[in-house]
């Protein structure tokens, strides 16, 4: 047990260093939802009718769910390089936890995505999003976002560990960042045709952004909480134990 | 000396799908010695070396290093050796200190800057220690990921294909690096398609060729299976080796390459 707690520090410094040197990935990863914030705030937002509520307030969960959706395509990129590039079969070769080499890049995707996070809430502050939410309720949002990254790092490390090439790792993200779209981040579903709005209601981005805008403006979380709760429990679950076998089964061929 | 082998291979057998690359190996490398694995490009070479750092699982036969089979306690064969990949396996992000650093404190070391310090200094990295590895020639990653295979003093050290892709410079670096090694006791098991290297480096040479060993023995045990050879008179020529060594200015007298082959006595 400590052998994998000393394994999983030591090599969470290393991929940290990774980050810190280079701090654009933590800014790309902040530009694109912050764009996003401000085209639908500024251009788009005065045609959307959500019912004369804030929108920035409206759109912000949204967006908090798309920063981590392409956060998470660095993660698969690190661990690409390091699988390609020979240092895992190094790590390997040594007497060291195993699951520490996944376990370090998990941690790092965390604070990575959570920095983000504090980025482009720090804009949607700056542009008028205003919460009268508490301590607990806030707590409940880091909580929401550490599940939710947690499970989404997992599903990124399956490309990490078998894609062929760069572009193959960044693919992946893209149906993740396009998934909010249809869902009730930008507009209410109550517009959409028949099938779409099914899918809508019926997707995991849709509960997860009702919870964060309830939790936001101090409203019932109700039924969506625990919708939140399963799907990212069970998605973390499906991709944990596929990311783990696939990288037991690259050790042992 | 022990009298137990540091590495033994019997009847070691691997295919990927239906492709048979290793076809029944024995080796034996006796503790304290450098063995080159000598085979062109495809012959087995990195699959033996995989398999014997637990990182491919055999189909069948047996291989033990240091004693531990290797598929029945991989921790005890980790805890063995080295490995020192095709592809230098260092990161390129970090500084040739943090490296080592990094290597050190994974396997526990009780000082792991001093162990950089000295490692450093030992391989001429001195004043590249705080640059990114990124910024480093072929020769000084080589030298940084034979440096970190020494962290925490392995018994036996696996270099897979040392020079392939250094310059001559960087090569005859390596090579002396690997002297001095095998100088101080460390079994080596090396991998090359150059002949020449082998010739150097090993006190022991197998010949892989198409996924079985068909030749074994010391230089002199492999030149005494040829008819014994015949004295000619032949003009020594330089090699172009040697030429573009003396043209860049280059000293190779620190190691024994030139070629005595076939001049007048």
């Amino acid at each position: 047990m400590t052998t994998h707690l000393h394994d999983t520090i030591v090599l969470f410094k290393r991929s940290l260093r990774h980050v810190l040197r280079s701090p654009d990935t933590i800014i790309t990863t902040a530009v694109t939802p912050i764009a996003m914030l401000l085209l639908f705030v500024y251009v788009f937002g005065g045609a959307i009718d959500v019912g004369g509520a804030n929108y920035v307030t409206y759109l912000l969960p949204g967006i908090l769910l798309i920063t981590v959706a392409s956060g998470i395509a660095y993660t698969a990129f690190r661990l690409f390089t390091d699988v390609s590039g020979g240092i895992v079969e190094r790590f390997q070769s040594m007497p060291i936890s195993r699951p520490a080499v996944l376990w370090s890049h998990v941690l790092t995707s965390l604070v990575a995505n959570l920095v983000s996070l504090v980025l482009v809430i720090a804009v949607a502050l700056a542009i008028g999003f205003r919460s009268g939410a508490g301590v607990l309720a806030w707590l409940a949002v880091l909580g929401v976002m550490t599940l939710f990254t947690l499970a989404l790092t997992w599903l990124a490390l399956i490309p990490g560990l078998t894609a062929r090439s760069v572009d193959g790792v960044s693919g992946f993200s893209y149906p993740l960042i396009f998934l909010p779209f249809i869902s009730s981040a930008f507009v209410p579903t109550d517009g959409m045709p028949g099938p779409v709005r099914w899918f809508a209601e019926h997707q995991p981005v849709t509960p997860i952004v009702n919870t964060l805008r309830s939790l936001f403006t101090e409203q019932p979380v109700g039924r969506d909480g625990w919708l939140t709760v399963a799907w990212c429990v069970v998605l973390l679950a499906v991709a944990y134990v596929l990311a783990t076998r696939i990288y037991a089964r690259r050790l042992a061929q | 000396m022990t009298t137990t082998p540091a590495i033994e291979i019997a009847g070691l057998t691997k295919s990927f799908g239906d492709t048979a690359v290793l076809h029944g190996v024995d080796l034996t490398v006796p503790a304290g010695s450098v063995v080159a694995l000598l085979g062109s490009n495809g012959a087995g070479k990195t699959t033996t070396v995989r398999i014997l750092s637990t990182l491919l699982r055999p189909d069948g036969g047996t291989a033990t290093v240091n004693g531990h089979d290797v598929t029945t306690h991989p921790e005890e064969v980790r805890r063995s050796i080295s490995l020192t990949g095709q592809f230098a396996a260092v990161d390129e992000i970090l500084t040739g200190r943090e490296n080592l650093v990094l290597i050190a404190e994974l396997r526990r070391a009780t000082d792991p800057t001093q162990v950089a310090t000295a490692l450093l200094t030992q391989f001429g990295l001195d004043e590249a220690g705080d640059r990114r590895v990124s910024t480093y020639s072929g020769g000084m990653r080589r030298r940084l990921d034979i440096a970190m295979s020494l962290i925490g003093d392995p018994a036996i050290l696996f270099l897979d294909e040392p020079s392939t892709g250094l310059d001559p410079q960087a090569r005859l670096e390596v090579w002396r690096t690997v002297r001095e090694l095998a100088g101080r006791g460390t079994t080596v098991l090396l991998t090359t398609q150059y002949l020449e290297e082998a010739e150097h480096l090993a006190d022991h040479i197998a010949i892989l060729h198409e996924g079985r060993i068909i030749v074994e023995g010391t230089l002199a045990e492999l030149k005494a299976l040829l008819p014994s050879p015949t004295v000619e008179y032949v003009e020594k020529q330089p090699t172009l080796e040697e030429i573009f060594l003396a043209v860049i200015g280059h000293d190779a007298t620190g190691t024994n390459a030139t070629s005595t082959e076939g001049s007048p006595s």
